[in-house]
Formats: structure tokens, C-alpha cells, sequence
């Protein structure tokens, strides 16, 4: 259909993005594809060690899911994403396709090995999700193609995450992120991925400040040297939800926080986070 | 762009609202909240921000929550709605309407038809809510009287109230 309608034709998964940016002029599109009533786009699975969740699952849908929830930082961000309003129509699809640099999905599963799998007239191939977001609200997908489900490999037991979003109400975007992911060996941390969205035109792996904590006890020493170096891997705008200077500081203080949580879960420990309101 | 002039096409839906099976023309543009209020007449159901902020358009569909100003009426096709005006039952008003009546849940009105389907949500799933269930329940709908304290109390005392319904 996509094909058909041509280039100002637009999909509509759950609305809570577009439908506003439509209002606001941003958008324009001449036709919307409505992919709310096609069957079997909703689910969430465990398959060999990975969760596959439809494109049109909704964030609530994975809030409630015990299957999703055995991936804490999963649960964190579909917990967590605006209001239980926006969470009962939003989709993980259609958070990921929208790409937005505040959007939260992009920046939880990144940390993760994520894959998304694309399906368009020329049939199926699967994208890796660092691929698949090229740039703000620009993606992989070619104009005839739609997300039809998005594959995460669920971390080793010795692995622990958490994501923290730094907002001033639940309905907005956040002014900052962070989403951890450590897999610890003992006191040791053997792996680390660390992601900050909000402060870039897509999420940003903060590779140094990965670095600071591979193969490190995660003493306060290590931890300051991540935060520093996420401090400097941002590149925050000023805007209506503050100073570059004061989103950067925030991100040094997630950071920390979400990685003493990741650490706390990697123990197995039962932490439960959610979103920071300012 | 479609001309002023030129005319939409539209499209026939059914949906069930407050237990009354409709059948609509409406045009595909046309939000669900619009077609409550302005072709149903339901005008309980408040426009606040029209920016998917506030919670003033709140509607069950299908007995979840939603923002009715950001979901297009033909996407409720099928679909099953609950409005403030389908809450009280042979003129008895819900406990949900008579808990924020009694603890003084509102001052302006403009977010309590929002805020008591939000609560009807929550007490639907969670018979017991405790205080940071509620508190997340209505994150997604803004008081501008910021009556916030009192409407916490209303949905604790609809809560008590609906034990065993």
C-alpha cells in the first residue's frame, strides 16, 4: 500500500507520537496506513534465548508482561514511557521507527544485542539496531518497508541494567537518560554497555565511559571516570528543558545511579526504579 | 492537501459508547474526541491541551484508558467506549463520582471526567492500589487547580468504597 500511496504516505502504530506532531504541522502526511488492525503484530515470546516483541506491542503490554520482565531494563523503560494513557496505544515498533532523539526505547536496547526485522515488498531482512537508527527520527527503513518485530537477546544470569529517565512530568519527553547494562564477574565488571539518550540526534553509546568500567571493580574511583567520561560523550542542546551544562551534569548523576542499580541486579538483588520527576 | 472545497470521503463506523451501539459517517480525519463531543453530543469528555499532555480527553476503549484527542474515531471502529456520562448507572452516580464528590476531588471540573476514568482503570485492575499505584495511575492527567491532594484522597475513598464490587 505504501508503495501505491507514494512518499507522503505515513504507517500509524499507536499514535502517541505522530497523531501530536501531525496537530503541531510538523507532519504532513497525505495518506496514513493504520496498522492497528492487522492480527498477529502483538506479541511478546521467549525463542532460544531471545525476546521477540510485535511491532504493535504496546508498552503496557510489556509493563504487564512476566516474559518481558525477565530483562529488567525492558521493564524499566515500558514502565516508565510518558502515562499509562500513552503506554496502552503506544508501540515499541513504532517508538523505534520514529526515532526520536528523546524516544526511549532506542536508548534501552541498545545496550542489549538488538535486532529489528524489516518487512517490505522486496520481503524480509533484519537490521541491527545500531544500524537501524541512522539519525533524529531517520531510520533504515526504506519507504515501502514497515518494523515487523524487534528481537533482544536476553542477558547472561551475572548481568544487570537499569534505565533512568530524568523528566519534569510523565507525559513529556525526558531532559535526560541513561540506560546500563553490566555483566560482572564477581566484584568485576567483564562488560559494559552504556547508552544516553536525549543529548544527541540519536542515542549515544558512551564508549569511554564503557571503557572505565570494563575489567574494573566498580569503585568510586571507576564510577567517577564513567561519569566523566559520559559527561564528555554528550552533546546536549539548551532548550525549554535546560542548559547544556545542567543536562550534562544529569547525565554524570544517572550514570551513576543506573549503574549502582545494574550492579545491585547483576547480583540478582531485586531493585525496583522508575522514572526521576524533577 | 486536500481544498477547503473539497470534500472528504467518509467513512461509516460502529462502536459501542456508554453500552449504546452507534453507526457513524465520519471522515477519517476526525479525532475520536470530536466525534464524542460534537457528533454524539457526549461533552462531558474535555479538550484541554490537544497536545497528548493533559488528560482532560481521557475515554476507556475497550476498558483501557486513552487520550481520545490522539486516536482517530475510525480507529475505534468495533471498538467499545466509556465517557463520564456512562459511568452513573439508573441515575446513581458511579463510587468513583460520588468518592471525588465527597472528598471535594475537584475545584474547576475541567480534568475530573479524565481523572475519574483514569481511576476506573486502575480500581478495574487493582482492587487495593497503594499510594504509588494511584500516584502513577494519574500521572497522565494534569489538575491546573493542582487539587492534587484531595483527588488522591477521592480515589483512595472510591477504592475502600468498591471493595467487593
Amino acid at each position: 500500500m505504501l508503495a501505491q500511496l507514494g512518499d507522503d504516505a505515513k504507517l500509524l502504530a499507536g499514535g502517541q507520537s505522530l497523531i501530536p506532531l501531525m496537530k503541531l504541522r510538523f507532519a504532513n502526511p497525505t495518506h496514513l496506513v493504520d496498522l492497528n488492525f492487522i492480527p498477529g503484530t502483538s506479541f511478546i515470546k521467549e525463542v532460544n534465548g531471545a525476546l521477540h516483541f510485535g511491532a504493535m506491542t504496546r508498552h503496557a503490554e510489556i509493563e504487564a508482561s512476566s516474559v518481558a520482565a525477565e530483562i529488567p531494563i525492558v521493564h524499566d523503560c515500558a514502565a516508565g514511557i510518558a502515562d499509562v494513557q500513552v503506554r496502552n496505544r503506544g508501540t515499541i515498533g513504532g517508538s523505534l521507527a520514529e526515532a526520536d532523539p528523546s524516544g526511549d526505547w532506542a536508548a534501552v536496547l541498545m545496550t542489549l544485542p538488538t535486532e529489528i526485522r524489516c518487512l517490505g515488498t522486496n520481503g524480509e531482512r533484519t537490521v541491527r539496531l545500531a544500524d537501524f537508527i541512522k539519525d533524529a527520527y531517520t531510520t533504515a527503513l526504506e519507504h515501502d518497508e514497515l518494523v515487523q518485530e524487534v528481537v533482544v537477546r536476553v542477558p547472561p544470569k551475572n548481568s544487570g541494567g537499569a534505565y533512568l529517565s530524568f523528566k519534569r512530568s510523565a507525559p513529556v519527553y525526558p531532559t535526560v537518560s541513561a540506560a546500563v547494562q553490566l555483566t560482572m564477574d564477581g566484584d568485576v565488571c567483564k562488560d559494559a554497555a552504556i547508552v544516553l539518550g536525549c543529548v544527541g540526534l540519536t542515542a549515544i553509546k558512551a564508549t569511554e565511559s564503557e571503557a572505565a568500567l570494563r575489567g574494573q571493580a566498580i569503585t568510586e574511583k571507576a564510577l567517577s571516570a564513567a561519569m566523566e567520561a559520559a559527561r564528555a560523550a554528550a552533546d546536549p542542546q539548551p532548550d525549554m528543558r535546560g542548559s547544556a551544562e545542567y543536562k550534562r551534569t544529569l547525565v554524570g548523576a544517572l550514570v551513576r545511579r543506573a549503574t549502582e542499580i545494574a550492579v545491585r541486579r547483576a547480583r540478582g538483588e531485586h531493585v525496583e526504579v522508575s522514572h526521576i520527576y524533577a | 492537501m486536500p481544498e477547503a472545497s473539497q470534500t472528504i470521503e467518509k467513512v461509516t463506523i460502529q462502536l459501542t459508547v456508554n453500552g449504546k451501539p452507534h453507526s457513524v459517517n465520519v471522515e477519517p480525519r476526525t479525532l475520536l474526541v470530536e466525534l464524542l463531543r460534537e457528533t454524539l453530543d457526549l461533552t462531558g469528555t474535555h479538550v484541554g491541551c490537544d497536545t497528548t499532555y493533559c488528560g482532560a480527553c481521557t475515554v476507556l476503549l475497550n476498558g483501557a484508558a486513552v487520550k481520545s484527542c490522539t486516536m482517530f474515531a475510525v480507529q475505534a471502529d468495533g471498538a467499545e467506549v466509556l465517557t463520564v456520562e456512562g459511568l452513573e448507572k439508573d441515575g446513581q452516580l458511579h463510587p468513583i463520582q460520588k468518592a471525588f464528590g465527597d472528598c471535594f476531588g475537584l475545584q474547576c471540573g475541567y480534568c475530573t471526567p479524565g481523572l475519574m476514568l483514569s481511576t476506573l482503570q486502575l480500581l478495574s485492575r487493582n482492587k487495593q492500589p497503594g499510594d504509588k499505584e494511584i500516584r502513577k495511575a494519574i500521572a497522565g492527567n494534569t489538575c491546573r487547580c493542582t487539587g492534587y491532594q484531595n483527588i488522591f484522597k477521592a480515589i483512595q475513598s472510591a477504592a475502600e468504597n468498591m471493595k467487593g464490587v
